[in-house]
Protein backbone atom coordinates (compact mmCIF):
# COMPACT_ATOMS: atom_id res chain seq x y z
CA UNK A 1 0.00 0.00 0.00
CA UNK A 2 2.64 2.12 0.87
CA UNK A 3 4.67 1.47 -2.01
CA UNK A 4 1.69 2.31 -3.97
CA UNK A 5 1.37 5.52 -2.38
CA UNK A 6 5.16 6.76 -3.38
CA UNK A 7 4.88 5.66 -6.91
CA UNK A 8 1.31 7.57 -7.67
CA UNK A 9 2.92 10.69 -5.39
CA UNK A 10 5.82 10.06 -7.93
CA UNK A 11 4.05 10.44 -10.97
CA UNK A 12 1.90 13.44 -9.91
CA UNK A 13 4.90 15.57 -8.35
CA UNK A 14 7.62 14.45 -10.58
CA UNK A 15 6.57 16.88 -13.51
CA UNK A 16 5.59 19.27 -11.61
CA UNK A 17 9.12 19.84 -10.64
CA UNK A 18 10.07 19.37 -13.90
CA UNK A 19 8.10 21.63 -15.78
CA UNK A 20 9.53 24.16 -12.90
CA UNK A 21 13.26 23.44 -13.81
CA UNK A 22 12.69 23.67 -17.34
CA UNK A 23 10.92 27.39 -17.04
CA UNK A 24 13.70 27.94 -14.89
CA UNK A 25 16.31 26.64 -17.44
CA UNK A 26 14.13 29.25 -20.11
CA UNK A 27 14.28 32.01 -17.77
CA UNK A 28 18.41 31.92 -16.85
CA UNK A 29 19.08 31.12 -20.16
CA UNK A 30 17.31 34.64 -21.51
CA UNK A 31 19.05 36.35 -18.46
CA UNK A 32 22.13 34.95 -19.69
CA UNK A 33 21.75 36.11 -23.34
CA UNK A 34 20.48 39.84 -21.45
CA UNK A 35 16.87 39.19 -22.23
CA UNK A 36 13.68 39.28 -19.83
CA UNK A 37 12.47 35.42 -20.78
CA UNK A 38 9.64 34.04 -20.52
CA UNK A 39 7.45 33.67 -17.12
CA UNK A 40 8.63 30.69 -15.43
CA UNK A 41 5.54 28.35 -16.06
CA UNK A 42 5.86 28.84 -19.66
CA UNK A 43 6.83 24.89 -19.73
CA UNK A 44 2.50 24.41 -18.30
CA UNK A 45 1.34 26.66 -20.58
CA UNK A 46 3.46 25.07 -23.88
CA UNK A 47 2.00 21.59 -22.67
CA UNK A 48 -1.19 22.88 -21.91
CA UNK A 49 -1.84 24.42 -25.40
CA UNK A 50 -0.52 21.28 -27.05
CA UNK A 51 -3.09 19.21 -25.45
CA UNK A 52 -6.07 21.58 -26.81
CA UNK A 53 -4.51 21.27 -30.48
CA UNK A 54 -6.16 18.76 -32.80
CA UNK A 55 -4.84 15.04 -33.38
CA UNK A 56 -2.72 14.63 -36.43
CA UNK A 57 -0.96 11.59 -36.29
CA UNK A 58 0.65 9.95 -39.68
CA UNK A 59 0.42 6.54 -37.96
CA UNK A 60 -0.78 4.53 -34.57
CA UNK A 61 2.55 2.51 -34.37
CA UNK A 62 4.11 6.27 -33.95
CA UNK A 63 1.70 6.63 -31.04
CA UNK A 64 2.40 3.39 -29.17
CA UNK A 65 6.28 3.87 -29.60
CA UNK A 66 5.18 7.42 -28.20
CA UNK A 67 3.44 6.01 -25.06
CA UNK A 68 5.90 3.02 -24.69
CA UNK A 69 8.54 5.75 -24.26
CA UNK A 70 6.38 7.42 -21.66
CA UNK A 71 5.12 4.40 -19.88
CA UNK A 72 8.80 2.77 -19.34
CA UNK A 73 10.00 6.68 -18.22
CA UNK A 74 7.66 6.58 -16.16
CA UNK A 75 8.19 2.68 -14.55
CA UNK A 76 12.21 3.50 -13.91
CA UNK A 77 11.31 7.00 -12.60
CA UNK A 78 8.53 4.57 -10.26
CA UNK A 79 11.66 1.69 -9.46
CA UNK A 80 14.38 4.64 -8.40
CA UNK A 81 11.89 6.24 -5.69
CA UNK A 82 10.94 2.94 -4.28
CA UNK A 83 14.58 2.02 -3.98
CA UNK A 84 14.90 -1.07 -6.24
CA UNK A 85 17.57 -2.79 -8.61
CA UNK A 86 20.14 0.19 -9.64
CA UNK A 87 20.45 -2.12 -13.18
CA UNK A 88 17.24 -3.71 -13.78
CA UNK A 89 16.25 0.95 -14.07
CA UNK A 90 18.72 1.64 -16.52
CA UNK A 91 17.62 -1.52 -19.04
CA UNK A 92 13.84 -0.41 -18.37
CA UNK A 93 15.55 2.89 -19.17
CA UNK A 94 16.93 2.01 -22.13
CA UNK A 95 13.57 0.23 -23.29
CA UNK A 96 12.36 4.15 -23.47
CA UNK A 97 15.10 5.27 -24.94
CA UNK A 98 14.32 2.56 -27.54
CA UNK A 99 10.61 3.07 -28.25
CA UNK A 100 11.67 6.93 -29.01
CA UNK A 101 13.67 5.81 -31.56
CA UNK A 102 11.68 3.71 -33.37
CA UNK A 103 8.39 6.43 -33.17
CA UNK A 104 11.15 8.11 -34.66
CA UNK A 105 11.79 5.16 -37.38
CA UNK A 106 7.96 4.54 -37.83
CA UNK A 107 7.29 7.63 -39.77
CA UNK A 108 8.41 8.70 -43.88
CA UNK A 109 9.81 12.06 -43.02
CA UNK A 110 14.08 11.99 -43.99
CA UNK A 111 14.06 14.66 -40.64
CA UNK A 112 12.50 11.85 -38.06
CA UNK A 113 14.94 9.67 -39.90
CA UNK A 114 18.05 11.62 -39.17
CA UNK A 115 16.71 12.76 -35.15
CA UNK A 116 16.59 9.18 -34.91
CA UNK A 117 19.85 7.75 -36.07
CA UNK A 118 21.04 10.56 -34.06
CA UNK A 119 19.13 9.58 -30.56
CA UNK A 120 21.23 5.84 -31.50
CA UNK A 121 24.44 7.47 -31.17
CA UNK A 122 23.12 9.61 -27.98
CA UNK A 123 22.80 5.89 -26.76
CA UNK A 124 25.80 4.38 -28.06
CA UNK A 125 27.62 7.23 -25.92
CA UNK A 126 25.41 7.44 -22.84
CA UNK A 127 24.38 3.75 -21.68
CA UNK A 128 27.50 2.15 -21.39
CA UNK A 129 28.53 4.72 -18.89
CA UNK A 130 25.11 4.28 -17.13
CA UNK A 131 26.25 0.80 -17.14
CA UNK A 132 29.48 1.16 -15.38
CA UNK A 133 27.18 3.40 -13.20
CA UNK A 134 25.62 0.37 -11.89
CA UNK A 135 29.23 -1.52 -11.81
CA UNK A 136 30.51 0.85 -9.42
CA UNK A 137 27.94 1.03 -7.04
CA UNK A 138 28.06 -2.39 -6.90
CA UNK A 139 31.37 -2.80 -6.43
CA UNK A 140 31.00 0.02 -3.12
CA UNK A 141 27.92 -1.35 -1.49
CA UNK A 142 27.93 -5.24 -2.87
CA UNK A 143 24.24 -4.59 -4.14
CA UNK A 144 22.48 -3.02 -7.39
CA UNK A 145 19.56 -2.07 -4.97
CA UNK A 146 19.43 1.50 -4.42
CA UNK A 147 17.69 1.31 -0.53
CA UNK A 148 21.17 -0.25 0.32
CA UNK A 149 22.86 3.20 -0.66
CA UNK A 150 21.20 4.94 1.60
CA UNK A 151 22.42 3.05 4.65
CA UNK A 152 26.17 3.46 3.54
CA UNK A 153 29.01 6.23 3.08
CA UNK A 154 28.42 8.63 0.21
CA UNK A 155 29.29 7.47 -3.02
CA UNK A 156 30.84 10.24 -4.37
CA UNK A 157 34.05 9.58 -2.20
CA UNK A 158 34.39 6.66 -3.98
CA UNK A 159 32.94 7.30 -7.49
CA UNK A 160 34.00 10.94 -8.14
CA UNK A 161 35.49 10.16 -11.10
CA UNK A 162 31.91 8.17 -12.50
CA UNK A 163 30.22 11.04 -11.07
CA UNK A 164 32.02 13.39 -13.19
CA UNK A 165 30.58 11.08 -16.51
CA UNK A 166 27.18 11.05 -15.08
CA UNK A 167 27.55 15.12 -15.20
CA UNK A 168 28.31 14.46 -18.67
CA UNK A 169 25.02 11.85 -19.23
CA UNK A 170 22.97 14.91 -17.96
CA UNK A 171 23.74 17.15 -20.70
CA UNK A 172 22.80 14.38 -23.30
CA UNK A 173 19.55 13.68 -21.52
CA UNK A 174 18.54 17.04 -20.97
CA UNK A 175 19.51 17.58 -24.97
CA UNK A 176 21.69 20.56 -24.30
CA UNK A 177 24.73 21.84 -26.37
CA UNK A 178 27.17 20.66 -27.09
CA UNK A 179 24.77 17.36 -27.54
CA UNK A 180 21.50 18.85 -28.63
CA UNK A 181 21.34 16.89 -31.97
CA UNK A 182 18.77 14.62 -32.31
CA UNK A 183 16.24 17.45 -31.06
CA UNK A 184 17.08 20.75 -29.49
CA UNK A 185 14.86 23.25 -27.54
CA UNK A 186 16.60 26.18 -29.03
CA UNK A 187 17.65 24.79 -32.79
CA UNK A 188 13.93 24.83 -34.11
CA UNK A 189 15.87 25.29 -37.85
CA UNK A 190 18.15 22.28 -37.87
CA UNK A 191 16.71 19.00 -39.16
CA UNK A 192 12.86 20.46 -38.57
CA UNK A 193 13.47 19.21 -34.86
CA UNK A 194 14.67 16.19 -35.93
CA UNK A 195 13.13 13.30 -33.77
CA UNK A 196 10.16 14.75 -32.70
CA UNK A 197 9.06 16.05 -36.43
CA UNK A 198 6.33 14.49 -37.03
CA UNK A 199 4.85 14.29 -33.41
CA UNK A 200 2.01 17.09 -33.23
CA UNK A 201 -0.42 18.52 -30.80
CA UNK A 202 -1.07 16.14 -28.14
CA UNK A 203 1.68 13.93 -28.60
CA UNK A 204 3.82 16.43 -28.95
CA UNK A 205 3.16 16.96 -25.45
CA UNK A 206 3.29 13.62 -24.47
CA UNK A 207 7.30 13.18 -25.96
CA UNK A 208 7.57 16.95 -23.79
CA UNK A 209 5.94 15.69 -20.24
CA UNK A 210 8.46 12.53 -20.85
CA UNK A 211 11.09 14.67 -20.88
CA UNK A 212 10.49 16.58 -17.55
CA UNK A 213 10.11 12.92 -16.24
CA UNK A 214 13.49 11.97 -17.61
CA UNK A 215 15.01 15.29 -16.31
CA UNK A 216 13.56 14.17 -12.81
CA UNK A 217 14.80 10.59 -13.22
CA UNK A 218 18.34 11.65 -14.07
CA UNK A 219 18.81 14.11 -11.50
CA UNK A 220 17.90 12.04 -8.85
CA UNK A 221 20.05 9.32 -10.29
CA UNK A 222 23.03 11.81 -9.57
CA UNK A 223 21.45 12.32 -5.87
CA UNK A 224 22.43 9.00 -5.32
CA UNK A 225 25.73 10.05 -5.02
CA UNK A 226 25.29 11.80 -1.77
CA UNK A 227 22.33 9.56 0.00
CA UNK A 228 23.04 10.39 2.98
CA UNK A 229 22.33 13.06 4.21
CA UNK A 230 19.54 13.03 0.88
CA UNK A 231 18.95 17.04 0.81
CA UNK A 232 22.86 17.56 0.15
CA UNK A 233 22.43 15.14 -2.88
CA UNK A 234 19.52 16.84 -3.80
CA UNK A 235 21.47 20.35 -3.19
CA UNK A 236 24.53 18.47 -5.64
CA UNK A 237 21.96 17.74 -8.08
CA UNK A 238 20.38 21.39 -8.37
CA UNK A 239 23.64 22.56 -8.69
CA UNK A 240 24.79 20.28 -11.77
CA UNK A 241 21.47 21.80 -12.73
CA UNK A 242 22.80 25.04 -12.79
CA UNK A 243 26.12 23.73 -14.23
CA UNK A 244 24.51 22.75 -17.40
CA UNK A 245 23.08 25.86 -18.20
CA UNK A 246 26.16 27.55 -18.12
CA UNK A 247 27.14 24.49 -20.19
CA UNK A 248 24.46 25.06 -22.82
CA UNK A 249 25.22 28.73 -22.77
CA UNK A 250 29.19 28.68 -23.50
CA UNK A 251 29.17 25.73 -25.58
CA UNK A 252 28.50 25.01 -30.10
CA UNK A 253 26.94 22.14 -30.67
CA UNK A 254 29.22 19.48 -32.01
CA UNK A 255 29.05 16.60 -34.74
CA UNK A 256 27.75 13.26 -33.43
CA UNK A 257 31.00 11.41 -33.99
CA UNK A 258 32.79 14.20 -31.90
CA UNK A 259 29.74 13.23 -29.30
CA UNK A 260 30.89 9.41 -29.51
CA UNK A 261 34.40 10.18 -29.32
CA UNK A 262 34.22 12.40 -26.06
CA UNK A 263 31.60 10.85 -24.15
CA UNK A 264 34.07 7.49 -24.98
CA UNK A 265 37.17 8.58 -24.92
CA UNK A 266 36.63 10.58 -21.51
CA UNK A 267 33.44 9.01 -19.97
CA UNK A 268 33.96 5.74 -20.14
CA UNK A 269 38.30 5.98 -19.49
CA UNK A 270 37.26 7.75 -16.00
CA UNK A 271 34.55 4.76 -15.36
CA UNK A 272 37.13 1.99 -15.88
CA UNK A 273 39.77 4.09 -14.37
CA UNK A 274 37.30 4.14 -11.26
CA UNK A 275 36.31 0.38 -11.54
CA UNK A 276 39.88 -1.01 -11.84
CA UNK A 277 40.56 1.14 -8.91
CA UNK A 278 38.07 0.22 -6.94
CA UNK A 279 38.96 -3.90 -7.76
CA UNK A 280 42.58 -3.01 -6.69
CA UNK A 281 41.74 -1.58 -3.37
CA UNK A 282 39.38 -4.49 -2.71
CA UNK A 283 41.98 -7.08 -3.44
CA UNK A 284 44.71 -5.23 -1.34
CA UNK A 285 46.99 -4.42 -4.16
CA UNK A 286 46.56 -0.70 -3.43
CA UNK B 1 -11.88 30.95 -20.22
CA UNK B 2 -10.86 27.79 -19.48
CA UNK B 3 -7.12 26.46 -18.64
CA UNK B 4 -6.34 25.01 -22.06
CA UNK B 5 -7.35 28.32 -23.64
CA UNK B 6 -5.09 30.96 -21.37
CA UNK B 7 -2.66 28.83 -22.31
CA UNK B 8 -3.10 29.26 -25.88
CA UNK B 9 -2.63 33.05 -25.92
CA UNK B 10 0.43 32.39 -23.65
CA UNK B 11 2.19 30.32 -25.88
CA UNK B 12 2.11 30.89 -29.58
CA UNK B 13 4.65 29.04 -31.56
CA UNK B 14 5.18 30.43 -35.44
CA UNK B 15 6.54 29.20 -38.41
CA UNK B 16 7.92 31.74 -41.13
CA UNK B 17 7.29 31.05 -44.52
CA UNK B 18 8.86 33.24 -46.95
CA UNK B 19 7.05 33.54 -50.08
CA UNK B 20 8.85 35.20 -52.85
CA UNK B 21 9.76 38.13 -50.31
CA UNK B 22 13.09 40.50 -50.81
CA UNK B 23 14.47 39.30 -47.40
CA UNK B 24 12.99 43.05 -45.70
CA UNK B 25 10.48 41.78 -43.69
CA UNK B 26 12.03 38.40 -43.16
CA UNK B 27 15.00 40.13 -41.44
CA UNK B 28 12.82 42.60 -39.40
CA UNK B 29 10.86 39.25 -38.49
CA UNK B 30 14.00 37.89 -37.08
CA UNK B 31 14.76 41.09 -35.24
CA UNK B 32 11.92 40.35 -33.32
CA UNK B 33 13.87 36.95 -32.07
CA UNK B 34 16.95 39.33 -30.70
CA UNK B 35 17.28 40.21 -27.66
CA UNK B 36 17.03 43.70 -28.33
CA UNK B 37 12.50 43.37 -28.61
CA UNK B 38 13.06 39.55 -27.25
CA UNK B 39 9.31 37.92 -27.97
CA UNK B 40 10.39 34.74 -26.15
CA UNK B 41 8.59 36.90 -22.68
CA UNK B 42 5.62 36.39 -24.69
CA UNK B 43 5.87 32.98 -25.04
CA UNK B 44 6.40 33.28 -28.92
CA UNK B 45 8.97 31.01 -29.93
CA UNK B 46 10.42 30.21 -33.52
CA UNK B 47 9.64 26.95 -34.64
CA UNK B 48 10.79 25.65 -38.15
CA UNK B 49 8.07 23.00 -38.26
CA UNK B 50 4.62 24.07 -39.26
CA UNK B 51 3.48 20.83 -37.43
CA UNK B 52 4.53 21.97 -33.89
CA UNK B 53 3.39 25.91 -34.77
CA UNK B 54 0.40 27.70 -33.96
CA UNK B 55 0.87 31.26 -36.10
CA UNK B 56 2.01 30.72 -39.73
CA UNK B 57 3.91 34.33 -40.43
CA UNK B 58 4.28 35.09 -44.19
CA UNK B 59 6.54 37.50 -45.86
CA UNK B 60 6.39 38.26 -49.45
CA UNK B 61 3.63 38.53 -52.56
CA UNK B 62 2.72 34.79 -53.38
CA UNK B 63 3.26 33.39 -57.13
CA UNK B 64 2.51 30.77 -58.50
CA UNK B 65 5.59 28.34 -57.77
CA UNK B 66 5.24 29.46 -54.03
CA UNK B 67 1.16 28.79 -53.71
CA UNK B 68 1.03 24.97 -53.70
CA UNK B 69 3.73 25.13 -50.92
CA UNK B 70 2.02 28.11 -48.49
CA UNK B 71 -0.94 25.51 -49.36
CA UNK B 72 0.84 22.71 -47.91
CA UNK B 73 2.65 24.60 -45.10
CA UNK B 74 -0.99 25.85 -44.16
CA UNK B 75 -2.75 22.40 -44.14
CA UNK B 76 0.12 20.71 -42.41
CA UNK B 77 -0.90 23.11 -39.09
CA UNK B 78 -2.76 21.42 -36.58
CA UNK B 79 -5.78 23.63 -35.07
CA UNK B 80 -6.45 26.04 -33.83
CA UNK B 81 -4.18 27.95 -35.76
CA UNK B 82 -3.63 32.02 -37.52
CA UNK B 83 -1.96 33.26 -40.50
CA UNK B 84 -0.27 36.67 -40.02
CA UNK B 85 0.78 38.78 -43.62
CA UNK B 86 3.67 40.64 -43.01
CA UNK B 87 4.67 43.68 -45.05
CA UNK B 88 3.01 45.17 -47.97
CA UNK B 89 3.31 42.38 -50.70
CA UNK B 90 1.95 39.46 -48.11
CA UNK B 91 -1.42 41.92 -47.74
CA UNK B 92 -1.66 42.30 -51.29
CA UNK B 93 0.78 42.00 -53.56
CA UNK B 94 3.02 45.20 -53.19
CA UNK B 95 4.59 46.77 -55.82
CA UNK B 96 4.57 43.33 -57.65
CA UNK B 97 0.95 42.97 -57.67
CA UNK B 98 0.85 43.27 -61.84
CA UNK B 99 3.90 41.29 -62.53
CA UNK B 100 3.15 37.75 -64.48
CA UNK B 101 4.14 35.50 -62.11
CA UNK B 102 2.39 36.78 -59.09
CA UNK B 103 -0.88 36.40 -58.03
CA UNK B 104 -1.03 38.68 -55.11
CA UNK B 105 -1.59 38.46 -51.17
CA UNK B 106 -1.43 35.83 -48.77
CA UNK B 107 -5.31 35.72 -48.89
CA UNK B 108 -5.92 34.44 -52.10
CA UNK B 109 -4.07 31.05 -51.18
CA UNK B 110 -4.84 30.83 -46.96
CA UNK B 111 -7.47 32.46 -45.03
CA UNK B 112 -5.46 35.33 -43.67
CA UNK B 113 -6.50 37.14 -39.64
CA UNK B 114 -4.00 39.63 -38.99
CA UNK B 115 -2.47 42.13 -42.18
CA UNK B 116 0.44 44.08 -40.64
CA UNK B 117 1.55 46.72 -43.73
CA UNK B 118 4.49 48.00 -43.97
CA UNK B 119 7.61 48.12 -46.61
CA UNK B 120 9.70 47.02 -44.85
CA UNK B 121 7.26 46.34 -41.23
CA UNK B 122 8.51 47.52 -38.73
CA UNK B 123 9.19 44.95 -35.59
CA UNK B 124 7.06 46.74 -33.65
CA UNK B 125 4.37 45.96 -35.98
CA UNK B 126 4.74 42.32 -36.10
CA UNK B 127 4.81 42.43 -32.42
CA UNK B 128 1.61 44.42 -32.55
CA UNK B 129 0.45 42.60 -35.34
CA UNK B 130 0.90 39.44 -33.33
CA UNK B 131 -0.49 40.36 -30.16
CA UNK B 132 -3.71 41.24 -32.49
CA UNK B 133 -3.79 37.36 -33.41
CA UNK B 134 -3.89 36.70 -29.86
CA UNK B 135 -6.96 38.57 -29.16
CA UNK B 136 -8.61 37.43 -32.05
CA UNK B 137 -7.85 33.91 -30.65
CA UNK B 138 -9.31 35.20 -27.04
CA UNK B 139 -12.69 35.95 -28.60
CA UNK B 140 -11.92 39.57 -28.48
CA UNK B 141 -12.96 41.87 -31.40
CA UNK B 142 -10.37 43.66 -32.75
CA UNK B 143 -11.57 47.14 -32.57
CA UNK B 144 -12.02 46.92 -28.63
CA UNK B 145 -8.03 46.26 -29.23
CA UNK B 146 -7.22 48.97 -31.23
CA UNK B 147 -8.80 51.57 -28.99
CA UNK B 148 -8.02 50.16 -25.79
Amino acid sequence: MRETLIAVITLVVAPLIGGLLFGIDRKITARMQRRVGPPILQPFYDILKLIGKDRIVTNKAQLIWAYGYLFFVMASLIMLFLGQDLLMLVFVLAFGGISFILGGFSTKSPYSHIGANREIMQMVSYEPVLILMAVGVYLVNGSFIIKDIFTKTPLLVNLWPIFIAVLVILTIKMRKSPFDISTSHHAHQEIVKGITTEYSGPYLALIELTHWYELILVLGLISLFWATPLWIGILIALGSFILELFVDNISARMYYAWMVKFTWGIGLTLCVINIVWLLLVKQGVI
Amino acid sequence: MGLVHKSRIKSPWIVHFDCSSCNGCDIEVLACLTPVYDVERFGIVNMGNPKHADVLVVTGAVNRRTARVLKKVYDQMASPKMVIAIGACACSGGVFHNCYNVQGGVDTVVPVDVYVPGCAARPEAIIDGVVLALNKLAGAAPKEVASS
